[in-house]
This record gives C-alpha cells, sequence and structure tokens, in this order.
C-alpha cells in the first residue's frame, strides 16, 4: 500500500520527477485519450516491472540496458496492436504516442531504478502506483482541457450553451497544454512549500 | 517545390517541439544557458539525420521484404541505441574536438522521443528517401531554433522577479505556452495545415 502511495503522491512521475511529458502534453486533448493513453502506461509499466524484476538475477550487469529496452518494447507491440485493433478511435487520436511509450522516461527510470532491486511483488506494486500516478495527472489535464476547449466531458455537453458556440479553443490547441502543465506543476511547488 | 512544403512544414508549422510536443525532456533540461543549447541541438541533427536513413533502410529493405513490420517500435529503438553508441565511440576516437563540443549530449539523445518520432513519422507519410532526408533536417532545425530561443529567454529569466512557485521548469513551460501561441501564426503560410 505504502509503495502504491509514493508512486502517485510523493514521486509523481509526472510532476515531481517530471518524466513522461511528452505524451501528457500531446494526448491530454479529451478526457477519454488521456484516459486511453493513461491505461496503456499502466499495461506496460505494470507488465516491464513484472517481468524485470523476474530476470533480475540473470542479467549481467554490461547488458542490462539493452535487455529492458527488449522487454519494454515487447509490451509497447503488444498494446500497440491489441489498441489498433480493439479501440480504433482512440488509436487514431494517439498516433505515433502509442508506439513512443518504448522512450518514455518513466517506464525505463521504473525498471532501471526500481524493478531490477526488488521482488516481483514490490516491483507489480510500483508498477501500478507509477502508472495510476501517469493517469492521474494525463486524466486531470485533459480533463481540464476538455471543458475549456469543447465545453464538454467524454463528449457530453457539461457548460451552458453560449460556451459550447464560442469554447476557448486556445487550451486544446498545443499553447492550451504547455499552461495547464505550468499551472500544475506550480500548484504542486506551492503545496510542497506549504507543508 | 514539395520538397520545400516538407522542409518548411517540419520547420515552423509542424515545429517538433512546440506543436507535435517532441522531445520536451532536453528543451526544459538543457535550456538553461545558450551554449549547451547550441551544442544540444547539433548533436539531434547529426544524430537525427543518420537514424532516419538507417531506420528508414532498416524498414524498407529489410522489415517489409520479410513481412515483420510488427517488429518495428523494437528494431528501431535498438538501432538508434546502437547508433548512438557507436557515433560516440567514432566521434571520440577520429574527431576530438567535435567530442568535446557534443560527447556530454549524446547518451542523453537516445531517450530521445524526438529521434524516434521522426523515424516513425517518416513511415507514417510514406516519404521517399530524398523526402525522407529533407524532413529529418527541416525537423532538426525546427529543434533547434525552439531550444535556442528558449536559452535566450531563460537565461534573462534568472535576473527576473517571480513568485517562488513558479521559479525553474512552471515558468519555462509558461514562455514554451506563449511560443507555441507565436508559432501558431505560421499555420496557413503557403497553404500548410497541422
Amino acid at each position: 500500500m505504502r509503495i502504491i502511495k509514493e508512486g502517485i503522491v510523493d514521486n509523481n512521475p509526472v510532476l515531481s520527477l517530471m518524466l513522461g511529458l511528452c505524451p501528457t502534453l500531446a494526448v491530454s486533448t479529451t478526457a477519454l485519450n488521456a484516459l486511453g493513453m493513461g491505461a496503456a502506461v499502466i499495461f506496460v509499466l505494470t507488465f516491464s516491472n513484472i517481468t524485470i524484476s523476474a530476470i533480475r538475477k540473470w542479467v549481467p550487469e554490461s547488458v542490462r540496458i539493452p535487455v529492458y529496452i527488449i522487454v519494454i518494447s515487447t509490451f509497447v507491440t503488444i498494446i500497440d496492436y491489441v489498441m489498433h485493433a480493439f479501440a480504433p478511435e482512440i488509436y487514431a487520436h494517439l498516433g505515433i504516442f502509442v508506439p513512443l511509450i518504448v522512450v518514455n522516461c518513466i517506464i525505463l527510470g521504473r525498471a532501471e531504478g526500481f524493478a531490477s532491486k526488488h521482488s516481483v511483488w514490490e516491483a507489480f506494486l510500483d508498477g501500478i502506483g507509477c502508472g495510476i500516478g501517469f493517469t492521474l495527472v494525463i486524466f486531470i489535464m485533459g480533463a481540464i482541457r476538455e471543458i475549456l476547449g469543447a465545453g464538454t466531458l467524454f463528449g457530453r455537453a457539461i457548460l451552458p450553451q453560449v460556451f459550447l458556440e464560442k469554447p476557448v479553443i486556445y487550451m486544446i490547441l498545443p499553447p492550451g497544454g504547455f499552461l495547464i502543465i505550468a499551472i500544475l506543476m506550480a500548484l504542486t511547488n506551492w503545496m510542497r512549500r506549504k507543508r | 517545390m514539395k520538397i520545400f512544403l516538407i522542409f518548411l512544414s517540419a520547420f515552423l508549422v509542424n515545429n517538433i517541439v512546440l506543436m507535435r510536443f517532441l522531445g520536451l525532456c532536453p528543451y526544459i533540461g538543457v535550456s538553461s544557458n545558450l551554449s549547451s543549447a547550441i551544442g544540444m541541438s547539433f548533436a539531434v541533427l547529426f544524430v537525427m539525420l543518420m537514424a532516419s536513413w538507417i531506420t528508414y533502410a532498416i524498414y524498407k529493405f529489410v522489415l517489409v521484404p520479410l513481412n515483420i513490420v510488427y517488429l518495428r517500435t523494437s528494431t528501431f529503438i535498438l538501432t538508434i541505441a546502437t547508433l548512438v553508441q557507436i557515433v560516440e565511440m567514432f566521434l571520440h576516437k577520429k574527431a576530438k574536438e567535435l567530442y568535446d563540443a557534443l560527447g556530454i549530449y549524446l547518451p542523453l539523445i537516445t531517450t530521445n522521443c524526438a529521434i524516434l518520432g521522426t523515424a516513425f513519422l517518416v513511415i507514417e507519410n510514406k516519404y521517399t528517401f530524398l523526402e525522407a532526408t529533407v524532413f529529418a533536417i527541416g525537423t532538426a532545425f525546427g529543434f533547434m531554433i525552439a531550444l535556442t530561443l528558449m536559452a535566450g529567454i531563460r537565461e534573462r529569466l534568472e535576473l527576473a522577479d517571480l513568485p517562488e512557485s513558479f521559479k525553474g521548469a512552471p515558468i519555462a513551460f509558461v514562455m514554451a505556452s506563449l511560443m507555441a501561441l507565436a508559432f501558431l501564426g505560421f499555420v496557413g503560410l503557403l497553404g500548410l495545415s497541422i
């Protein structure tokens, strides 16, 4: 339980460690896309953590990074093809960011920093925790950008008609992504200093 | 003309950092002073060009004929990692000056999603070899202009009186937002769209 909580709150991969910024900004245009990306990352992170932790005693120190990369890219390829087959609409929006999960620093970072030193069970929990931490941030971003940029949430209108006709398109466009992440990071810093 | 449009699109309209959100880690991480930003940009230009040539050749002459396109993610990332290692060793032996200038940035590039992203985009857009070359150069120049502009701004931000919570990365992202807004002005240039 403690491991999961650390991944979500104290060591949040995006806001504290500044890892995995590219997908966070790129695919958070709607809440649904953000959840799709989050699910893909949770899958890859959990399974690569489990696998790497299970084989950690047999992997020679000098070739560990290429081994990790192969393990990670295997799971990325699986989720790439699964999403392409079963969730084609979300996949079309996520585009090249699904195969690019392979260079997401969160996953290699957790493999090197945590899974290679801990038991399978702990690595599994860490994968879930960090994955949820990432998903939470990307979902908050996606929800804010969708509400302000289109007046909807999960495609359903939640703001008054006047707003729906003239939404803040700026939020859906790239500059809005940069602005929201800046505000979220400043908020995190502020909360940490108050404590 | 098409070649020129590909260059312009990769350079300004679909700027890799500000419009496509690729390569953000070095964009925020290495942009605190101008000289390291320039060093990083040239390292990216060099690796991006070589990586897109090699991944293009592997895709066209190995993966497609053997019908194993599903292995592209694994092969591309391993090829790029190997390539960066070889380039680093080669520069270390043969071009000491260039190595001293670019050396420390090269290992960072392996996990730079801009490189792998460009390789995927070349495949996705079905570019020919010449078009892929121009696309890679344009993308690398786009990275360079975004990174050097940002470094110039951040050198001045050091002196600015900011709220404590906004110091460092948050204010850099606010600047990125304003730059992205400015780059949106290029949309529609010669009929190019996002």
